[in-house]
């Protein structure tokens, strides 16, 4: 089966934006194109604001795709399992269109009776295991982050251990919000693996603002950039889709 | 699950509850709640006048999922796998519809709950009868995934260790769906997440370590060196550390492996050591490859490297001997026949 890429932004914070567009329209302008946005919101013993949550829960909502707020000590398996989630809730989404043609009448999986979901799923579950997966990672690393940065490099880490165990192919990019000169400076370019993060995060800086929303337009344009310079290798990517399976 | 309140309060129910399904109306009267992982919660519900266990969740994938499995669970003959499935169906609450099964009420402590009131004894026995139910799923293609004591239950007399919460059951050659970090080979750095009985068996090995240390431990650079450190440092589990360290390591290549050795430890009179050695002649060129973790977190490993070397050395010698002895039978067989055909 030809199976399109599921292509999700994560992003990792710990509190309010505070600088450029609205992160809120910036997520729901991802979900016009394709991108869910999903959000972790980090905390230590303190407990992350209202507004903060607001925000962390209605960037989620507009993008698409799913948030968690989590203790620092937790965040490996958060990563994974949000990361996990939203990728099944993308594919349950595509299955849901096509089987609302079959069956018409806007129904969804949830009206077959539980006898016939059991196939549904296995079809849900096979693509999850095969999609191709792009996941672009914003990092907030505002000043209250710089104590959760050696915490957030081991959840990337354990992420790409637990996908890469999928017989998909995956992709990372990783970015960080304020960057040393611009908005958003970015760390790690398209790569399967994501073991060299290592040797970059301990030289990260922090400080300054928190411009969540002009990271995730430049998540965005970073997206649609790949998307051309990719178009020029199509050719080959089919054959070899076509060898490995 | 854990940070997420939302999700229990959405299908939060009230003992006393009636709960009728949309599809095949059975009728469920709540009594209490069991537990809740991370897709949903599990009540003590009462049926026909008999105690039924409910798993509820407003996720009703997962429900399906988890309803996959016990299906193909049911088809394995002669064996109880996980609890038995009664029903599946959807409660239409007003609002929001949940959907749950029914399953077999197993009742009985969990696995160190029991360990606690009967003693140390009886770990070893507990684990024999784990590995056996592992082997068998294995066999059928599954990955049972989040193994862990709390995923363990003991019912009876007499004592019989029954595995819940199918919720991170995986069919073999995919990726783990759900695990729990100290149980988890990938969070050691000593393996990969892909379903294989190997990573069962890493599991098994934990919850051995886990018996002597209840509150776990956490990582500090991950790596086989760290867990063995603490092995070492316990009395009860000294017996076992042989064992402990092949399954960690990911040196069976099936449980019914493990099981044999974890029996040669409990015979009286025989050596462990012995046992060990013998076995390891076959599948350590296979355990090689699997075992090698990823580069980046090759490093952290390399402790538990080198004790391995050592176990090599001993490998290749009995190998080359086995390979010179069967050739050397081979080719004396030839001879004849050449011998027999001239003459």
């Amino acid at each position: 089966m030809k199976t399109g890429t599921i292509r999700q932004i994560l992003l990792i914070t710990d509190g309010c934006s505070n600088q450029g567009e609205d992160p809120i329209a910036m997520a729901a302008l991802a979900k016009e194109q394709g991108i869910s946005v999903n959000v972790i919101g980090v905390m230590e013993q303190d407990v992350i604001d209202e507004q903060g949550m607001t925000e962390i829960e209605g960037i989620a909502m507009s993008g698409g795709g799913v948030s968690q707020i989590v203790y620092a000590q937790q965040l490996s398996q958060t990563v994974q399992m949000v990361t996990r989630k939203a990728m099944t809730q993308t594919l349950q989404g595509v299955v849901n269109k096509e089987l609302q043609q079959i069956l018409g009448g806007g129904r969804t999986v949830e009206d077959l009776p539980p006898e016939q979901r059991g196939e549904v799923m296995e079809v849900v579950d096979e693509l999850g295991e095969t999609v191709e997966l792009d996941v672009l990672i914003l990092v907030d690393t505002s000043a209250s982050m710089k104590h959760k940065l050696p915490t957030v490099k081991e959840a990337l880490l354990d992420l790409s251990l637990s996908l890469n165990a999928r017989s998909g192919d995956n992709r990372f990019a990783v970015f960080v919000f304020p960057g040393k000169r611009n908005d958003v400076e970015k760390l790690l370019d398209w790569t399967p693996k994501l073991e060299s993060l290592t040797s970059i995060f301990a030289k990260l800086t922090t400080g300054g603002i928190t411009p969540t929303g002009p990271a995730i337009r430049e998540a965005l344009s970073h997206f649609n950039k790949k998307r051309s310079l990719r178009s020029l290798l199509s050719g080959d990517d089919e054959s070899f889709f076509e060898e490995s399976v | 699950m854990m940070m997420n309140p939302s999700l229990k309060n959405l299908c939060k129910v009230i003992p006393g509850t009636i709960i009728e399904g949309k599809w095949h109306h059975n009728r469920y009267t709540i009594i209490k709640e069991l537990g809740f992982g991370a897709n949903g919660i599990v009540y003590l519900a009462r049926y026909n006048n008999k105690q039924v266990a409910l798993k509820m969740s407003d996720n009703g994938m997962s429900i399906t999922s988890e309803v996959n499995v016990l299906k193909s669970f049911a088809k394995v003959q002669g064996s109880a796998l996980g609890p038995s499935l009664l029903d599946v169906d959807d409660w239409e609450r007003p609002g929001k519809k949940v959907s749950f099964y029914a399953m077999e009420f197993i009742k009985g402590p969990d696995f160190l709950a029991f360990l606690q009131q009967k003693g140390p004894d009886w770990t070893g026995v507990m684990i024999l009868q784990l590995l056996a139910d592992l082997q068998l799923l294995h066999e059928n293609g599954w990955v049972f995934g989040d193994l862990k004591p709390e995923n363990l239950i003991v019912t009876g007399p007499p004592a019989r260790i029954r595995c819940i919460d199918v919720g991170g059951t995986t069919m073999q050659g995919r990726s783990i769906k759900e695990f729990t970090e100290f149980f988890d080979r990938g969070y050691w750095g000593l393996g990969s997440r892909k379903a294989e009985p190997g990573y069962d068996l890493f599991a098994v090995g934990m919850i051995m370590v886990n018996t002597a240390y209840p509150k776990r431990f956490t990582k500090k650079s991950g790596g086989i060196g760290e867990i063995m450190d603490k092995v070492k440092h316990s009395r009860e589990l000294k017996n076992y550390e042989k064992v402990i360290y092949n399954a960690l390591t990911g040196n069976y290549q099936s449980a019914m492996e493990m099981r044999s050795d974890l029996l040669q430890v409990h015979q009286p009179g025989s050596a462990s050591k012995k046992s060990t050695v013998q076995y390891k002649a076959v599948p350590q060129k296979q355990a090689q490859q699997h075992i090698h973790p990823s580069p980046s977190r090759a490093k952290s490993s390399s402790a538990g490297r080198q004790t391995r070397k050592g176990y090599n050395k001993k490998k290749k010698k009995s190998s080359t001997l086995e390979t010179f002895t069967i050739i050397l039978i081979i080719s004396l067989l030839y001879f004849f026949y050449i011998y027999s055909q001239i003459t």
